[in-house]
């Protein structure tokens, strides 16, 4: 049957920009009115910015950038970033690659899509990464598990605590099997950071996908992820087209996987700082 | 013992085949009738006894491992098993696992390294399992502590590549100090038809995809993700005992270290891998 759905342009959903990316203040709209996607009530941005990117009419999350994310729980002013340097490139030469980073960098305004450093997170020292899906969807290539690798040496060497926020679509498919083999290399360090005895707290956000779910954000002493975030090794869109299963309502969601039991809890934005503050007192606070 | 063996490693194969393309190599490695994971098992070692089960859940047939003799040498093997006939290969989900199935992999990994066997890993599989069950009980979730657990596991890995290797379905038996392929194998991040079909959203273009992806046994020992290539003789008994004497001999090289510098070196070779300026 002719439908107007059969002309529409399929659009890969973690691949998609939404238009608001291309300002520094990702993934909130900077018009003045913006609609909450998930309960369409219309809201004006400034309600929204005060209210940490969340909708206050029914609590949907939207997405942060790395900066952003940054602000909101490190302590004022302790932020030190690492490992700033490294630089993007394009080994296998593989097609559209180069122009593909070009677009990321212009739009995120980030050298790669995570950033790491040493901050203090309720006056306790940790090392903290945070990923950005504003660079080709926080995919993980050999820049990403590169510092991601550093900041759990250097942090095992330093004696500090690792907490992360991650925001995935997954490996990178541009750099082959060199973004595999950084699930690994990340894996390893996340090892010998953990075998010296220390915590590693991981934050799960909206989307966290493939490659890095299959790696460093599923090793996580403690695993803590934000309200209705789309969590998956495979997403709902692959799952649905390669078994023509419809997916039930809420699957994937931080939820779902706190009941099947792959989550410690499900912390909504505004409690995030205080319970990640207490967490990490908890285990590096003086006795 | 396997001296003329060596000269197909660590540096490349010898030019004795004309080079395939990326795309003839991938359809040999998914031929139907092609040697699976079990074929490998039962020819390479004697005395084997499947072990089953992951002791949480299940037991996933698509991933089969045990205890076995290797030239004389107790091992641990684990290995994907696309299955024989339709049936059997429907009962395996043609070697695409479940986390039960990585979970029993490891199981058996803590295993050999308690009572001190090395372990053959033999990778077969086009992918992890796909599906609502599989991601329920937390396909991402058993993959990251497989590789979390191999990479300082106290006894030898050896991972032998013998057909696909799709992505972290594969990663998930292949944390080893030693990775070989054979030479109508392939290992990439992502299927070609997902390549082609995410980037010219054309999933007929798979051709093109292959040559993208550099997931050729060559192509991968250049990059520095392979130790060696295996030459497929047409003989399958002679590629079985070269590979016999082959395995037993890196056992028997990677047992002589002491296990901090087992695990020290298997670290190093994934810490090593990547590309970026500074």
């Amino acid at each position: 049957m002719l439908r107007k759905s059969n002309f529409k342009k399929s659009r890969n959903q973690l691949e998609g920009f939404s238009p608001n990316l291309h300002t520094d203040k990702p993934y909130v709209p900077q018009e003045l009115c913006t609609s909450c996607p998930s309960c369409k009530a219309m809201l004006f941005q400034s309600d929204l910015e005060e209210n940490n990117a969340v909708c206050p009419k029914c609590g949907h999350h939207f997405r942060l950038s790395a900066r952003q994310r940054i602000g909101l729980i490190c302590d004022e002013n302790t932020y030190e970033a690492w490992d700033e340097n490294l630089t993007p490139k394009d080994p296998l030469s593989f097609p559209g690659y180069g122009a593909k980073l070009k677009a990321s960098r212009f739009r995120s305004r980030e050298v790669e899509g995570v950033l790491t450093g040493k901050a203090a997170i309720g006056g306790v020292p940790c090392a903290v990464f945070a990923m950005d899906a504003g660079f080709m969807m926080g995919s993980m290539g050999s820049v990403v598990g590169e510092k991601i690798t550093r900041l759990f040496e250097r942090a095992a060497a330093e004696n500090l605590p690792v907490v992360g926020f991650t925001v995935s679509g997954g490996a990178r498919m541009q750099e082959g099997i060199l973004s595999l083999m950084q699930m690994a290399k990340t894996s390893g360090a996340v090892k010998l950071h953990s075998d010296k005895g220390l915590l590693y707290i991981t934050v799960l956000t909206d989307p966290t996908t493939g490659g890095v779910t299959a790696s460093f954000a599923m090793e996580g002493d403690i695993i803590l992820s934000e309200p209705g975030a789309l969590i998956a090794f495979a997403g709902p869109r692959v799952i649905e087209q390669t078994m023509r299963q419809k997916l039930p309502k809420g699957f994937q969601t931080a939820e779902f996987l706190l009941e099947k039991g792959f989550v410690d809890a499900v912390v909504p934005r505004k409690e995030l700082k205080e319970t990640i503050g207490r967490l990490l007192r908890l285990h590096c606070g003086e006795v | 013992m396997a001296a003329e063996y060596t000269a197909y490693g660590p540096n490349g194969r010898p030019n004795q085949t004309a080079p395939f393309n990326a795309y003839q190599i991938l359809q040999k490695a998914r031929k139907n009738g092609r040697f699976t994971g079990l074929d490998f098992i039962r020819n390479l070692t004697t005395e084997f006894m499947e072990l089953h089960g992951d002791r949480r859940f299940a037991d996933d047939p698509a991933i089969v491992g045990g205890v076995a003799r290797l030239l004389g040498m107790p091992v641990t093997v684990i290995a994907h098993e696309k299955g024989g006939d339709l049936n059997d290969k429907a009962r395996r989900n043609f070697g695409s696992a479940h986390p039960e199935g990585y979970r029993k992999a490891l199981r058996l990994m803590k295993q050999a390294e308690k009572f001190h066997r090395p372990v053959l890993c033999i990778v077969d599989t086009a992918g992890a399992f796909c599906g609502i069950g599989a991601e329920a009980r937390g396909e991402g979730s058993a993959i990251a502590e497989n590789l979390m657990e191999m990479m300082t596991l106290k006894t030898p890995i050896l991972s032998l590549f013998i057909g696909e290797g799709g992505s972290g379905g594969a990663l998930g038996l292949a944390v080893a100090d030693t990775v070989w392929m054979l030479e109508n194998s392939v290992y990439s991040v992502i299927s070609p038809e997902g390549c082609a079909s995410i980037l010219w959203k054309d999933a007929s273009k798979v051709k093109e995809a292959c040559e993208c992806l550099h997931m050729t046994p060559s192509d991968l020992l250049k990059l520095g993700v392979i130790e060696r290539i295996i030459p497929e003789p047409e003989d399958r008994g002679e590629l079985y005992s070269l590979l016999r004497e082959a395995i037993s001999e890196e056992f028997y090289k990677l047992n002589a270290l002491p296990l901090e510098d087992l695990c020290r070196n298997r670290y190093q070779r994934f810490r090593k891998l990547g590309v970026y300026g500074e």
